[in-house]
């Protein structure tokens, strides 16, 4: 054992801590397509006091230290460009509390997506969170130092938006509370009316801080819940579509999806629509307020609902839809990933021109899906891509495609959503450079050794 | 290996570590060591990474692979259309380094042991029918049932008394019914999920050949394990046989009031056996006879069914220990699981599930609260 090895064993005890090439190998990666670079340890922590020491260590030392979740943002996030010490979040899964009428649940940093659902469905049932189509094993913390997005964004904004306090471990090892929290026992508010400090460390891939608890709003969940889809291949009245639908103020969430499998699906833009009610009655007034909103492209022949067929409803309806994971093994590859930025909605049809193209260019299986945030305030638009792992050239001409809608999105006006290192550096050499320089002054603040996830937000290096 | 052209279609997404509705990490191995690469997708991965060359087998690699407790939980919740193979990729890798002699110590020592002895634990066959010693279970001679009792039930004391309270049982109920003695050998089950399927395959010969020239038609087993190897890889071999468990003999009997109960008070919850549950879908016959019990009452586990937690004996581990003991070894969780019921009684269907709780339960200090009895164990109380 090294020095470091024995030091880490010290702090979570020698079953928690691996320099073995086993875990080297495995943690080097991420299912998508960015290269491996191996950690020199990897560590699974089970307490705040634990991960303030192995960072406190990494900063005596300058030893880099990431954070991982499940490690699904598929863009390379905790792959240790650096090398050093991952720290697994997994075995810090509690739910420390739940408060039913202030609507909103703390949670351990490694919690996920799928244990906090459970939980609310057994214990709260009136409860619920925005739960992203990741897989159930992502974590919140995760999802929202991403600026995740997730069911219910189209009504409250990106999952970030809905948190009510952090914790957060510094590079030196000092644990802060962000929020109300930093001065109540009650964690009801991430900011507002303080100075809203969550900024310090959201969007920022673990460069500034360890996210180890959150607070989380829960929203109400009704007791019914459907999903209507309206068909139209006319990309250019998209737009408008969703614009008349967020007008209704009635669907939870939305999202257009297009694709060219099934066969049936090819050509069309398909707008789901999920929305809920406690009674038959609130559903089926919420369904003809919704039908109503589109009548005009109706009665323009510019599309329709189809009627979605029971055999369907389960997948759609399934939270988070595992169907989305399923996409890697369209080509019995096991691959897929896709850019997602963050646009404005009136980019839909050049963004749906766009994958079209670049998959008859690379001749690659693809899905585009765009998720609506706000009351279409913005969207995601991910620009999916299925692979064969076991096809080098596959993979290669799916990271090209992928470059290609980097530069395109950067040029429509959109910004990169859980970038990867090079639309990281992308971004910053676009970016206003008095916002670069104050991104810059922060981090040199708040890791001044440079350890934090390096290579992820090398504001100092541009 | 077989299934190489596979491998590289996981995607790690992670749902085969979960339950399906995602209370819990429900992989065994996953749970206990909390590494990713424990899990059955850090198991692909590294499966890969080894058939690439890129890592080599190490003791650590060679823990991680025979750690699988092959319980099925990732076949259950993988969302992908190989998901049905994913154990039978872990034990084909299992092969590879069989063959290569290149295993942990216990998984050689077991296999050596079955070789030569016929079983684990290096007991004489003479021994293999001293358990019915007492009983009125006869030796084999053409009656309707064969009742195969296997190695842990021929030889381990704790499986030996759950052995004969299921012998006892299908006697009193009337069942025609004998055992092989010493002329029974090891099922095999374990040997094929460790790898060596050569070994295997001369076992099941050895078994079906005993079976054919006895006339048996139909087969009664103790162990889930060996139940499973009966059911789902003789037929492959030429042994095609009637199959069951021994609950899905007994809950008809009990049924048709073959079995007469009295009112027995107990607070009981159920843990599903792996080879019984997900392996061959058999929830519902272990359940209909504790329910058939006047006055007990049935408390289920959080995870049950197709979701139960593997108590960590499975895929061999029972014998090699690999996946071993500490506080968070699966048999312990699963035993605090139970607790959180307020059942009195952990019922279990499976010898090796009765051996592992029931160290567990002392491992916890629970003795005083929580009793690990088989199926057969609590009837035998409750009859009239």
């Amino acid at each position: 054992m090294t020095d470091i090895t024995q030091a880490l064993a010290g702090i979570v005890g020698e079953a928690y801590v691996s320099n073995h090439p086993e875990e080297a190998y495995f943690y080097a990666r991420d299912p998508g397509l960015m290269p491996p670079h191996a950690p020199d340890y990897v560590v699974v922590p089970k307490v705040v006091e634990e991960i303030q020491e192995i960072v406190s260590l990494a900063n005596r030392e300058k030893i880099p230290v990431v954070p991982m979740g499940a490690g699904l943002a598929l863009t390379g996030l905790v792959i240790p460009l650096k090398g050093g010490i991952v720290i697994d979040m997994k075995r810090m899964t509690r739910i420390l509390k739940v408060n039913e009428t202030g609507r909103h649940a703390i949670v351990e940093g490694g919690t996920s997506q799928g244990l906090l659902k459970s939980y609310l469905e057994k214990h709260h049932p009136r409860l619920r969170h925005s739960i992203p189509d990741s897989p159930a094993t992502a974590t919140i913390a995760a999802n929202v130092m991403i600026h995740g997005q997730g069911r219910l964004t189209q009504q409250y904004g990106f999952n970030s938006d809905m948190i009510t306090g952090l914790e957060v471990v510094l590079a030196s090892g000092q644990v802060s509370r962000i929020g109300s929290c930093a001065l109540s026992p009650d964690w009801f508010s991430k900011g507002a009316p303080l100075p809203d400090l969550t900024g310090l460390f959201l969007g920022w891939f673990g460069a500034t801080g360890i996210i180890t608890k959150i607070g989380v709003k829960l929203y109400p969940k009704k007791k019914l819940r459907d999903v209507e889809i309206f068909l139209t291949d006319r990309a250019d009245l998209v737009p408008d579509m969703i614009y008349e639908l967020t007008h209704t103020e009635m669907v939870e969430d939305i999202n257009v999806f297009a694709q060219p499998k099934p066969m049936i699906f090819k050509d069309n833009h398909h707008i789901t629509l999920f929305f809920t009610g406690d009674t038959d009655e609130e559903l089926e007034f919420k369904r003809k307020t919704i039908w109503h909103s589109l009548d005009r492209f109706i009665r323009n022949k510019d599309g329709g609902f189809m009627g979605v067929p029971p055999v369907m409803k389960p997948t759609l309806l399934d939270m988070p839809q595992r169907s989305v994971s399923r996409f890697a093994d369209v080509t019995k590859g096991g691959g897929f990933e896709y850019s997602g930025p963050i646009i404005m909605v009136d980019k839909y049809p050049a963004c749906a021109q766009k994958i079209l193209e670049l998959a008859e260019k690379y001749d690659l299986g693809y899905s585009g899906m765009a998720r609506i945030i706000g009351r279409s305030h913005a969207m995601m638009y991910g620009f999916a891509f299925t692979f064969n792992r076991a096809d080098p050239d596959m993979m290669e001409r799916t990271r090209k495609a992928l470059h290609e809608v980097s530069v395109f999105a950067l040029e429509a006006g959109g910004i990169f959503w859980k970038a990867t290192v090079d639309e990281q550096r992308m971004a910053m050499e676009k970016m206003d450079p008095v916002t670069l320089g104050l991104m810059k002054m922060i981090k040199e603040q708040m890791d001044p050794n440079g350890i934090m996830n390096p290579g992820n937000w090398e504001v100092t290096e541009v | 290996m077989k299934y190489a052209d596979m491998v590289h279609r996981c995607f790690r997404c992670g749902y085969c570590k979960f339950t399906s509705d995602y209370t819990d990490f429900n992989c065994p191995a996953y749970r206990k060591f909390r590494f990713e690469t424990y899990s059955p997708g850090g198991r692909m991965w590294l499966i890969r990474g080894w058939l690439n060359g890129d890592i080599k087998n190490s003791e650590r690699f060679q823990e991680i692979l025979f750690s699988c407790a092959t319980c099925a939980n990732c076949v259950e919740h993988c969302v992908f259309t190989f998901s049905d193979d994913l154990v039978n990729i872990f034990i084909a890798a299992r092969e590879e380094l069989v063959a290569d002699g290149l295993i942990p110590p216990p998984v050689r020592d077991y296999l050596k042991n079955i070789h030569v002895n016929g079983n684990p634990y290096k007991a004489p066959a003479a021994e293999r029918g001293k358990w019915a010693e007492g009983t009125s279970m006869e030796a084999y001679a053409g009656q309707e049932y064969l009742f195969y009792v296997g190695c842990v039930g021929s030889y381990d004391e704790r499986a030996v008394k759950i052995a004969r309270a299921v012998g006892t049982l299908l006697v009193k109920a009337g069942l025609s019914i004998g055992i092989l003695g010493e002329k029974e050998t090891c099922d095999g089950n374990e040997v094929r999920a460790l790898g060596e399927a050569g070994l295997f395959e001369q076992l099941a010969a050895q078994n079906i050949q005993a079976f054919r020239d006895l006339g048996v038609k139909k087969v009664i087993t103790l162990d889930p394990h060996a139940f499973n190897a009966f059911k789902n890889d003789y037929p492959g071999l030429g042994g095609e046989f009637e199959v069951y468990h021994y609950t899905q003999v007994l809950a008809p009997l009990i049924q048709g009031g073959k079995v007469p109960l009295k009112e027995c008070s107990l607070k009981v919850t159920y843990h599903d056996p792996c080879y019984l549950g997900r392996h061959n879908t058999e929830y519902q016959a272990p359940r209909s006879i504790l329910k058939a019990i006047p006055g007990l009452e049935l408390a289920e586990m959080e995870r049950n069914g197709e979701n139960a937690f593997c108590c960590g004996g499975g895929g061999g581990n029972f014998f090699t220990d690999i996946l071993g003991g500490g506080e968070e070894s699966p048999a312990r969780l699963r035993v605090r699981e139970a607790l959180d019921t307020g059942a009195e009684i952990i019922a279990v269907a499976c010898p090796q599930c009765a051996k592992m709780l029931e160290d567990a339960v002392k491992s916890e200090e629970m003795d005083d609260r929580l009793k690990v009895m088989d199926i057969a164990e609590i009837v035998n109380g409750c009859v009239i």
